[in-house]
């Protein structure tokens, strides 16, 4: 549907799955509507039907675990070249997923199809309050021009309060 | 190899995790010095193996309680890093096509698959890359005395795409390892030949696993050896230039200098082309995004046998969500996907082999290129 004036709307039912549990799945809907120009990301409007997995346990641990690390956690290249993630950073990779939405979101427009294709390099962040903060450097594979964007994201998390993206910035490909 | 985690309670408990680091010659990971260990704080020590048992149970005499926060130390080196290959295997039987190789061994199990399977297999020169690599096929061949149709597959043409070449050596060994057991490949091989290209863009290959995981195309030098690469599957004659394409080196989907400027679209455009009225069926093999795509990409019009191509698509998507549940869309590429020009599959149907397919295997983007190994036998499986 388009609305004058404004841009294309779509209207979208789908499922969506848990990807730690394949057997946990919730339906959606949700109204998308691109602004013309592209200057602004989409408005997106959604509702889930059901519920969610409750997670806290495993936030908690991550939360507690990295918490009490001495040196700040630091990482690159997750996945592996094999596509290998090891047990360890599995949490910070899920988080990278969740923030690298966030991006997504906001560079979206009809013509593109990001996926987040690697981490290449993620810091910790330490601070003084209870959120943890970590600097990611991640890889947007874009479909259509099949381009590999590097990107830099300034994430924070909390158990009780989730993510925040508070910085980023599409970084130059280098030669 | 064991890493134990222990937070001594007492002075005492120190002294003597002191004084057992110092005897046994254990590796102290955390802290770094015997000195520093102290009551209350996290002490991480590997064990060798053979010592694991009485270290225990000199910690237990001692009412000193640890956990084991690394059960073998061994299995988690070998997850983090490369392997160390051996040079030689008896194929198909050693051969891991659960793993990722690098194109080192792809041509040695190229070698032995010929060797161990003469009667059925012959290599093949293609050509050679911009490096000067040499290309080579296999053909999957059951003498006999009628001249049959050929199918040909290619896998790799993009470099990132990994679990394409995994692909296809895991459907040589398939068909080897059946055809005298299995009545639907046996009737297959006699009344069809194979050619299998394993991987059409070495350069590219080899450059993902030595510099950039994420390359995509192949390794030609461009504006002074300032920019490297055309997109392969951008490269070939058919509308050549006209749509989804960039004409700067510098872009991912760069279609080259001309049609066929690149030697490795034209090693592969010389073979069919030489062989065109014998060719029933041009597959190959990319990833991700789990596609059957049929031509075109460069028009929304549909080839002349469009219901013919979409109906053996739908059987095949079919099939293959059969095995494990995996779903699989069909249609043209301009329709599903983008438009692009230039595209292998779309210049094979112009040619006039009627069935022409890009296979787009798993994932959906979850794991995208970077597809990990345990991986590679369920996307195999269910798309043989």
């Amino acid at each position: 549907q388009d609305i004058d004036g404004v841009g294309p709307k779509y209207h979208l039912e789908l499922v969506l799955e848990d990807v730690l549990h394949k057997d946990s799945t919730v339906n959606c809907t949700a109204e998308v509507l691109y602004h013309l120009g592209n200057t602004t990301a989409p408005d997106v409007q959604f509702t889930i039907e059901g519920e969610v997995k409750n997670t806290d346990e495993a936030d908690n641990m991550f939360y507690n675990r990295t918490k009490s690390l001495e040196k700040e956690l630091v990482g690159e290249n997750i996945p592996d070249s094999h596509g290998n993630v090891s047990p360890e950073m599995e949490p910070v990779h899920l988080l990278a997923w969740v923030a690298s939405g966030y991006v997504i979101w906001q560079n979206s427009t009809e013509n593109t199809n990001f996926q987040l294709a690697q981490i290449k390099r993620v810091k910790q962040v330490k601070r003084s309050d209870e959120h943890l903060e970590f600097d990611y450097t991640i890889l947007l594979h874009e479909m259509v021009s099949q381009e590999i964007i590097p990107w830099q994201m300034t994430v924070l998390w909390h158990p009780q309060h989730g993510v925040q993206v508070t910085q980023d910035s599409r970084q130059p490909k280098h030669a | 190899d064991q890493v134990l985690h222990i937070v001594p309670e007492t002075f005492q408990q120190v002294q003597h995790l002191q004084q057992l680091c110092s005897t046994s010659l254990l590796d102290l990971w955390k802290p770094q010095l015997s000195e520093d260990i102290l009551a209350g704080e996290d002490l991480h020590i590997r064990v060798p193996a053979p010592l694991v048992q009485e270290v225990k149970d000199s910690l237990d005499q001692h009412m000193i309680s640890y956990k084991v926060l690394i059960g073998d130390v061994q299995e988690l080196v070998d997850q983090s890093m490369p392997k160390e290959r051996s040079s030689h295997w008896q194929v198909s039987e050693d051969y891991v096509y659960t793993q990722y190789h690098p194109m080192e061994e792809i041509y040695q199990w190229m070698t032995q698959i010929q060797k161990n399977n003469s009667e059925l297999v012959t290599q093949h020169y293609l050509g050679k890359t911009i490096e000067n690599r040499t290309m080579y096929y296999l053909q999957i061949s059951q003498p006999s005395n009628k001249t049959k149709k050929i199918i040909w597959m290619d896998c790799g043409i993009h470099a990132r795409e990994w679990i394409s070449p995994a692909f296809c050596q895991w459907f040589v060994k398939e068909i080897l390892q059946n055809y005298k057991s299995d009545p639907k490949i046996s009737r297959f091989l006699q009344n069809l030949d194979l050619y299998i290209l394993p991987v059409l863009n070495i350069d590219g290959y080899i450059y993902s696993w030595e510099k950039d995981r994420l390359w995509r195309k192949n390794r030609s030098p461009y504006m002074n050896g300032t920019c490297y690469g055309t997109d392969l599957n951008r490269n070939f004659n058919s509308s050549w230039g006209s749509i989804g394409v960039s004409y700067n080196c510098s872009s991912e989907i760069f279609c080259g200098s001309g049609p066929e400027s690149e030697p490795e679209t034209k090693a592969v455009a010389q073979l069919i082309e030489r062989k065109k009225s014998d060719i029933l069926c041009y597959l190959t093999i990319h990833s991700y995004g789990q596609y059957i795509l049929t031509p075109y990409g460069s028009t929304t019009e549909p080839p002349s046998n469009s219901e013919e191509l979409m109906y053996v698509a739908k059987e095949a998507a079919a099939a293959l969500t059969g095995k494990y549940g995996t779903s699989y869309e069909v249609g043209s590429t301009a329709l599903i996907l983008y438009s692009n020009s230039g595209s292998s599959r779309d210049w094979a149907h112009t040619i006039g082999i009627p069935f022409s397919y890009t296979f787009e295997l798993r994932d959906k983007g979850t794991h995208g290129f970077v597809l990990p190994p345990d991986q590679i036998q369920p996307t195999c499986e269910e798309t043989m």
